[in-house]
This record gives structure tokens, C-alpha cells and sequence, in this order.
């Protein structure tokens, strides 16, 4: 896909604030932009509001690994229905402090993609209306997809 | 003209059997499985019932959508243990007398789902008669394990297989997966100290024990 919407959009946003965006990457045809955790709402409202970026695709977390610094990240991949384009924003995370403000207040969809994220990956959105397991039963411990979380599970569980 | 004119020639009106034989032989006659599939088991459950198998030639072919209307509960696949209250609580509403089938390697040992996620064995959860081996067991193992718990039913005592409301069953706690409304009784109840999950014994469970 030409990424050129994409990184007018970028550069526009980030021209207005340099803070915003602290890099970007175009590979493969798709146009990846990673921002830090506090600018990510603004940055996706700008987009959403003046870019057409209407719909977030998705929204998932993923663990590098406990030796990783940062350890976490998280990925909102966007579409534009109006001009059929794509792009990816990633927040990366340190494993001291995974939070992120919640993307709740701009797409409702994103209440239950940060619930799994939060389920799965333990990151905390900050400002999520309910913010639950979502797929796990709720007296689980620990989240099932670090990198660190034995296969079978820490004991005791009643069950095993 | 039937069978029944010659039976009714040959047999005096009043026959003397034990009360055991006879209503074993009609609960064993009319097995009656509950209405859930898990995994893909399930699809092969589905086929045992279908013209090929025809579980009906053995009196069950008629799965109740209700567990109130169940004998056999045949767990069908793997559980997970989200899953593992719901298979209990589904259990749990059956009356008595009840059985269990173990289809299957997941069912019965967690198979290769060796992690988190799945309960290693549906017997920590209910009480299990028959297991089947089988990734996924043929339709015709499912109608061997039905005509073994057959032979098993007719060896049990009417005396063992009587509902029992004991009030432990009544504490019991509501599942922490389960949604409790607030300002209910199960809330009540999931809150009280005493309640443990998962650990209301049946009655024939704390017979095998014994």
C-alpha cells in the first residue's frame, strides 16, 4: 500500500508538535510510527479528526521479552474508510510502569482490546471505564502471554 | 399376534424379580445425554447419534437440551477453566441418578493442552464412570462406552442413587467466571468465608472414596 497519506499525516502532526512523534518507520508498505505513552490520545484524535483515520483496526499489546528495556509495547493499527490507507502507532513501555492512557474516549472498540491487552500482556490503561479480564477467568494470576509465564501456570490453582 | 400374546401364554401374570434388575434395566434402557459439545469430540458425539451409528439402538439417542432432563453427561472435548465451573454447575443440575462419559484425551487428561488454560482431566472437576481414549475416539468407542455404562449401571443398588440437598451444596460459591449481579444472593453467598468452589462431593463420589 503507498504510505504517502500516512506520512503527510505524521508530518503534519508532528510538525505542529516535535514531542509528539519520537520516530518513524516505513518498511514493507506499511508506515509505522512509534510516539511516547503521554502524546498517544492526542495523536490519535489529530488523526481520527483531521486525517480521516475513522477506525481502529485493532488494538494489541505485545512483550519483548523481561531482558527487553522497553520491555512492552502497544500497537493501534488504524484505517481511514474514506481514503482506504492504513497506519500502525506503537507506544513502547518499560515493564517498571506499563500504563497508557485508554483510547476508550475516541473509539468505543477500544474498550474491549485493552481489556485482553490488560488480561493477556498486564498493561494498565489508565481512565479505562472497566478495565477486567476479559478472557481469562477473573481469580486467575499473573498474564498468560509474557514472555515469562510458565506454560503451566503458577501454583497453586484449585483445580491442579 | 405379537410377542407379547405368546408371553402372556406362557407366563403367569405375577413375575417376582429384584427391584434393582428391573429399574436398572429401564434406567440403563433410556440414557438420556445432555445437550453440550467442548471441542471437536463433539462432532464425532454428534455423528454417534446420526443413521451411520444410531445410538438409538441402545435407548440414547435422545439428548435433552436440559439438565434437569439428563442421565449422561458426556464431556466432549478439552475443558478450560473458565469452563470447568460451568461443567460443574451443568453437573450439579442434573438429578440423580447421573453418570459421566470422559470423551476423549482432553476430557480425560488434559491430552496435549498440557498448560494453563486447561483443566488436566475433567475427573478434578466431576465424578467420571467411563473414559474413552481417542483423539477424537470414533463414534463406535462412544457406543462401547455407552453399552459399558450400561453393564456398569446394571450392577449399581437403586439405594445409592438418590438426590441428597446437603447444605454444603447450598454454600457452595458462585464461580468467580460466573457474573453475579449485584445485590443478590449469589453475591451474598460468593462473599461467605466458608463457601469453597468446586468441592461439593455427590453422593456416589464420596462412595468411591470410601
Amino acid at each position: 500500500m503507498n504510505t504517502d497519506f500516512a506520512r503527510q499525516a505524521i508530518e503534519k502532526i508532528s510538525a505542529e508538535n516535535e514531542t509528539r512523534v519520537t520516530s518513524v518507520k516505513d518498511a514493507l508498505g506499511e508506515f509505522t510510527a512509534t510516539v511516547p505513552a503521554n502524546s498517544v490520545v492526542e495523536v490519535c484524535q489529530k488523526l481520527r479528526d483531521e486525517h480521516g483515520f475513522d477506525m481502529l483496526a485493532d488494538l494489541c499489546g505485545s512483550d519483548r521479552g523481561p531482558e527487553e528495556d522497553p520491555r512492552f509495547e502497544v500497537n493501534y493499527h488504524l484505517f481511514s474508510t474514506q481514503h482506504y490507507n492504513r497506519i500502525r502507532i506503537k507506544v513502547e513501555l518499560s515493564e517498571d510502569s506499563p500504563k497508557v492512557d485508554t483510547v476508550t474516549t475516541l473509539w468505543k472498540t477500544a474498550n474491549w482490546h485493552e481489556r485482553e491487552t490488560y488480561d493477556l500482556v498486564g498493561i494498565v490503561f489508565e481512565g479505562h471505564p472497566d478495565l477486567r479480564r476479559i478472557l481469562l477467568p477473573s481469580d486467575f494470576d499473573g498474564h498468560a502471554l509474557r514472555k515469562d509465564y510458565p506454560l503451566r501456570g503458577y501454583e497453586p490453582y484449585s483445580l491442579t | 399376534m405379537g410377542l407379547e400374546n405368546k408371553l402372556f401364554e406362557s407366563l403367569p401374570d405375577i413375575l417376582t424379580v429384584k427391584l434393582d434388575a428391573v429399574i436398572n434395566w429401564s434406567r440403563k434402557s433410556s440414557l438420556w445425554p445432555a445437550t453440550f459439545g467442548l471441542a471437536c469430540c463433539a462432532i464425532e458425539m454428534m455423528n454417534t447419534v446420526s443413521a451411520r451409528n444410531d445410538l438409538s439402538r441402545f435407548g440414547a439417542e435422545t439428548f435433552r437440551a436440559s439438565p434437569r432432563q439428563a442421565d449422561v453427561m458426556i464431556v466432549s472435548g478439552r475443558v478450560s477453566r473458565k469452563m470447568a465451573p460451568v461443567v460443574r454447575r451443568i453437573y450439579d443440575q442434573m438429578p440423580e441418578p447421573k453418570w459421566v462419559i470422559s470423551m476423549g484425551a482432553c476430557a480425560t487428561s488434559g491430552g496435549v493442552f498440557d498448560n494453563y488454560a486447561i483443566v488436566q482431566g475433567v475427573d478434578k472437576v466431576v465424578p467420571v464412570d467411563v473414559y474413552i481414549p481417542g483423539c477424537p475416539p470414533r463414534p463406535e468407542m462412544l457406543v462401547h462406552a455407552i453399552t459399558m455404562l450400561q453393564e456398569k449401571i446394571m450392577k449399581e443398588s437403586v439405594k445409592e442413587r438418590t438426590d441428597t440437598f446437603e447444605d454444603e451444596s447450598r454454600k457452595s460459591i458462585v464461580p468467580g467466571t460466573l457474573p453475579v449481579t449485584e445485590g443478590t444472593k449469589l453475591e451474598e453467598s460468593a462473599r461467605d468465608a466458608d463457601a469453597k468452589p468446586y468441592s461439593v462431593p455427590s453422593r456416589h463420589e464420596k462412595r468411591r472414596s470410601s
